[in-house]
């Protein structure tokens, strides 16, 4: 067994820094590296592009950048797990191959997970007793069936686990836990058992600090954010696991941002619930019981965690369309900036009525003054300039696009001194609604397909 | 004396649909027991009026010096339905410090507070 491994994170969502995962692999030694490009919408996003070309719907930006670090993957022996695969992590896979085959690389060999992807099986579940009610409002599904565009398992390490142990180099999943994504090399390597529960929740813990790359190394770090070394060049988190569980968080050297207790507990606490209970499919981890010391200059050890037995169901995460929005902004400047927005809200309004226009919600809000304090900001006594922003949600189509037409009029049809309406008419964005729900672990079984060119 | 957490904490905030939860941290051990007499669900909930339009709840994880908030209906709707500039919360945890207690203990601050 090896005395330690590290698991470096890439991309802590679709769309974030190209360079990550490039530095990640080219400046310090590493043995694994994770990227997580699914959000709670993105499988719909994905399955939409599918609908269009079959070859399509996962992250495009993958393969580019598998074209430009394989050579150095190859040659160090490195293994990547991502989730990028989306709806169609096989033709993921073929893409991948045909830019190793482009660049004569030969013996990679690849392993997907499969079987997240319910959506075509969805009645058939159905049949068997399977609800999919609505977790968070215990809704039928019914309420939604017809406007369904994405149904995914999140899936946790046990499958990718299994891709490791048959020699998959480059392991694409579909939806799985973005935690999963680091824990599973800790299992492949420490063969740790599934009932371990003290180690998987540790495992869990890293997987929850590395999945959201930067932030927690430096970025949007509340504690000290003028003080964090070269964010230009900010190093993305590595794991170096020890078989007994402990984890030290480190970044490459020469690299920016910082590791400390305060940018790793940020971290720990983003997007979570009851820290007792965070619950994966392979165990419920206690976040109450993880241990934060600083070993070193950006080093970080996280031990003591402490894990219970998994549940009985996983997580399924569905998306339906519900209707459209738009949003476009205008914006005011001294005297009277914000009179002026307000005034031309009114007068927005006044004509949207008068088309007859009705929408589910139209919102405004004041940027530079109130859109992310509301009412705690307190309103400057000077006001140089202020953008105005409004939004609207509708199931009617046509409203929201004649929306989009009544913003350009008020630049010469309403108060003075506006301007920033650049941008065009905007156009109605279809709204994508999450659906969450449980189901049994047993009516759905991943499979894993490993393959080498 | 009355102190703006800006002063003792620092903050995370996300989101899970329609729910955002803020993560607020102590900068110092001693700070620690003052949030979590001071910084109470219900003291939350009349500091997000207006915003926070659902109830709180709170959660303690003292290993971290912390305190993790959960703002139900704070969002919009929240995910691509919500039409709020900050749709996924990012700037709650910038708002939790806004937040004024007035502290009954004595309680040193550093001459550098925000540091």
């Amino acid at each position: 067994m090896k005395e330690k491994i590290r698991i470096a994170s890439g991309q802590g969502f679709w769309g974030d820094l190209l360079t990550a995962p490039v530095d990640q692999v080219t400046k310090g030694p590493i043995d694994y590296m994770m990227m997580d490009y699914l959000a709670e919408v993105t499988m719909s996003i994905m399955q939409k592009q599918k609908m269009k070309n079959p070859a399509l719907g996962y992250a495009k930006d993958l393969v580019p950048l598998m074209e430009r670090i394989l050579p150095v993957i190859m040659e160090k022996k490195i293994r990547v797990i991502t989730n990028g695969g989306g709806v169609n992590p096989i033709g993921c896979r073929d893409a991948i191959f045909a830019a190793a085959t482009k660049l004569g690389i030969t013996g990679l060999t690849i392993g997907v997970v499969v079987g997240d992807d319910i959506l075509l099986q969805l009645d058939a579940l159905r049949s068997k007793g399977v609800a999919l009610k609505n977790m968070e409002t215990d809704e039928n599904l019914d309420a939604v069936r017809d406007r369904l565009v994405s149904a995914n398992v999140y899936f946790g390490a046990k499958p990718i686990v299994e891709a490791l142990d048959r020699g998959a180099q480059i392991v694409l999943t579909g939806r799985t836990t973005d935690t999963a994504l680091t824990y599973a090399p800790m299992i492949h390597e420490f063969g740790w058992s599934w009932s371990d529960w003290d180690k998987l929740a540790a495992g869990v813990v890293a997987g929850h600090i590395n999945e959201c790359g930067g932030q927690a190394t430096g970025g949007n770090f509340s504690a000290d954010w003028k003080n964090v070394p070269d964010l230009a060049h900010i190093g993305f988190p590595i794991a170096e696991a020890y078989p007994n569980g402990d984890v030290i968080f480190t970044k490459h050297d020469g690299t920016g941002g910082l590791v400390t207790v305060q940018s790793v507990s940020e971290q720990l606490l983003y997007e979570i619930g009851d820290p007792t209970k965070y619950i994966t499919p392979e165990c419920v981890a206690d976040f109450t019981t993880i241990r934060l010391d600083q070993v070193g200059k950006n080093r970080v050890k996280v031990s003591g965690v402490k894990g219970k037995p998994n549940t009985d169901s996983y997580k399924v995460s569905m998306s339906y369309a519900d209707g459209y929005t738009a949003i476009s902004t205008l914006t005011y400047a001294w005297p009277d900036a914000l009179e002026k927005a307000k005034k031309a809200d009114e007068i927005l309004r006044t004509r949207l009525a008068d088309l007859g226009l009705s929408f589910d919600e139209i919102r405004t809000e004041f940027l530079g003054l109130n859109s992310c304090h509301g009412p705690m900001a307190p309103i400057p006594a000077l006001i140089n300039e202020v953008v105005l922003r409004i939004g609207v949600r509708g199931r009617d189509f046509s409203a929201v696009e004649r929306f989009g037409k009544e913003i350009a009029p008020l630049i010469l049809t309403g108060p003075p001194a506006v301007t920033g309406f650049a941008g065009g008419r905007p156009k109605p964005s279809e709204v994508i609604a999450y659906w969450p729900a449980l189901m049994p672990k047993d009516a759905v079984t991943p499979s894993v397909i490993v393959e080498t060119i | 004396m009355r102190v703006q957490l800006l002063q003792i904490c620092h903050a995370r905030s996300g989101d899970k649909g329609d729910t955002g939860n803020v993560g607020l941290i102590a900068r110092k051990p001693e700070y620690y027991p003052v949030i979590k007499k001071y910084v109470t669900a219900e003291a939350v909930k009349k500091h997000f009026a207006g915003v926070c339009l659902g109830p709180v709840d709170r959660f303690e994880l003292p290993n971290l010096l912390a305190l993790n908030f959960l703002l139900h209906h704070s969002l919009g709707g929240g995910g691509t339905v919500s039409l709020m500039n900050d749709a996924q919360g990012k700037t709650l945890s910038s708002a939790m410090l806004r937040m004024e207690i007035d502290v009954a203990e004595p309680l040193s601050l550093s001459a550098r507070a925000y540091v």
